[in-house]
């Protein structure tokens, strides 16, 4: 049911931990429908140094999350802001159609995560 | 690598001494039990030998007691609606428990949209309902009661005996979907004292699509199919011989090892559900502790989901299963967690371990000592852990509101 892509995401997830004093926090999901997502993020000049997620939830959620973070390590602010819960699942290899709404808010998290920054940046 | 089944709740393998039988009913005997020449007579001996198998298993006092179906969803609409339509005009009224398989409860959801009235039980922590709920549940209208034996999800054993007297004694018509316990734990329809029990082969070895209904002599009962005189018009259509004759070769081995299995398996789920709450911390027995089926564990991990520790166990080789949203395909998780007082969020870190007849005390160890690496893994990679609210974070946005449900392709109602 899952593509080779999403099970070695599940498999070896990249980026799993919470960064220590991050720059951004950001977290989505609920736990009543099995997923929650957390993405610390640590910014220098404008660029992700370093990311790291945790998740509860089923496979796709771990996998997904695995995937936005290696897809925004290195970005800008403004590239990573980029990334949607589309072309994470694309970068996937496609979700079960069931999973598409309930497991797919890596996005989401890393965007809440990046909003969190920047209003840090503003404070 | 080593290959463990523990998932025999949801179905099992069929059993070569079963194959064997029913081979021959595919090829060589294929007659159509209601023709008259030789091939249709053997066929029908064959039936009926199958409905004898069953009569015994259960201690039906007669073989016309015994209609063979489909599957156990079917037994059980034809066991909920035959006795709905045929006491209409006695009552309109019908008790059930909120922990049955969906057969029971969506069948009663449909009963309830063409005017019936049910009221659904809610269990005790362990998913029983007593005797004393059902007798306070009763009206004048009541024409139905419908409690499982034993719960697919949990295990927990019904007080079916005393709910019976109780329904016997209002004159009320009384079903239990048996499915999970024939085979498994003593099943017998007067000592359980029901008007109607369903059963299911591929629980039991036998072959999928056949099951069984037993009505009780002098139950007031309509048809819901119509066709032809088959199974005394309980179920027409043209027998399915081969899983007939596997349903009742099945039903017949079952009983023959069923209390030395029971010895065995029991010996199994107490080890391993003391070892699991030992070893593993903010783990949670779901079902009863003792009145559980001989082959069942069932847990909720907290602060991790199921269907992430079942990918995990597969790896490993271990297959077992889930009531979490995600396994269940719906975005719900099973109702009989939530039934049985337990959050969302507990629920979906439900595992269900059903053991059967080839498992080894080697299965047991390699799972033991598989499982706890898994939930340490999952539990390290979650946001959740004791004494962390996530929705008391202030970068949080979680929310109470479900985001996406009302994108949900996939609708579920419980």
């Amino acid at each position: 049911m899952y593509s080779e892509k999403v099970m070695d995401h599940f498999t070896n997830p990249r980026n799993v931990g919470e960064i220590e004093n991050p720059d951004g926090v950001g977290q989505v999901g609920n736990p009543s429908c099995g997923d929650i997502m957390k993405i610390t993020l640590r910014v220098e000049d404008n660029v992700i140094k370093d990311i790291k997620f945790k998740t509860f939830g089923c496979g796709a959620a771990v996998a997904t999350s695995s995937m936005v973070t290696e897809m925004a390590m290195g970005k800008t602010i403004e590239e990573a802001l980029q990334i949607t819960n589309k072309s994470v699942a694309e970068a996937l290899e496609g979700l079960p159609p069931a999973k598409m709404h309930c497991s797919n808010l890596a996005a989401d998290a890393l965007k809440a995560a990046i909003e969190d920054y920047l209003k840090k940046q503003n404070a | 690598m080593r290959k463990v089944y523990f998932d025999h709740s949801a179905t099992t393998p069929v059993d070569p001494a079963v194959a064997e039988e029913m081979m021959k009913y595919l090829t060589e005997h294929f007659g159509n039990p209601s023709s008259i020449h030789a091939f249709g007579r053997e066929a029908r001996k064959a039936v009926e030998k199958a409905r004898q198998q069953v009569a015994t298993a259960i201690g039906a006092s007669s073989v016309g007691e015994i209609a063979f179906t489909g599957t156990g969803t079917e037994a059980d609409n034809m066991a909920i609606r035959g006795v709905a339509y045929a006491n209409r005009h006695k009552g309109n009224h019908i008790i059930t428990s909120a922990v049955e398989h969906s057969a029971v409860l969506n069948c009663c959801k449909q009963l309830e949209r063409e005017g019936f009235s049910v009221t659904v039980l809610p269990p005790d922590q362990y998913g029983r309902v007593t005797a004393q709920q059902v007798a306070d549940a009763i009206t004048d209208k009541t024409i139905l009661i419908t409690i499982m034996h034993a719960n697919n999800e949990i295990g927990t054993i019904m007080p079916i005996k005393e709910i019976s007297e109780v329904a016997r004694e209002r004159k009320i018509i009384f079903h239990t979907d048996a499915v999970q316990s024939v085979g498994k734990i003593h099943v017998n329809v007067d000592e359980l004292g029901v008007d109607l029990l369903t059963l299911s082969g591929h629980k039991i070895y036998g072959p999928k699509g056949v099951g069984a209904m037993y009505i009780r002599k002098g139950t007031f009962w309509h048809p819901i199919m119509f066709g032809g005189g088959q199974e005394r018009r309980r179920r027409p259509g043209t027998e399915n011989v081969a899983g007939i004759v596997g349903l009742g070769k099945a039903v017949e081995l079952a009983t023959q090892r069923m209390h030395a299995d029971a010895e065995r398996l029991s010996k199994y789920r107490d080890r391993i559900i003391s070892k699991v709450l030992e070893k593993i911390p903010h783990t949670i027995l779901t079902g009863h502790p003792k009145e559980r089926l001989p082959n069942h564990v069932s847990f909720c991990f907290r602060f991790i989901e199921g269907e992430s520790m079942l990918l995990m166990l597969d790896m490993k080789g271990i297959a077992i299963s889930s009531g979490s949203a995600c396994t269940s395909g719906s975005l719900e998780p099973s109702h009989v967690l939530t039934a049985i007082g337990l959050s969302k969020e507990v629920a979906h870190g439900s595992l269900r371990l059903t053991m059967g007849k080839d498992n080894t005390e080697e299965d047991v160890e390699y799972f033991l000592e598989t499982l706890p690496p898994i939930i340490e893994r999952l539990r390290a990679m979650s946001p959740l852990s004791e004494g962390c609210n996530p929705c008391a974070c202030s970068t949080c946005t979680v929310h109470e509101e479900d985001h996406h449900h009302d994108h949900g392709e996939i609708e579920e109602e419980f």
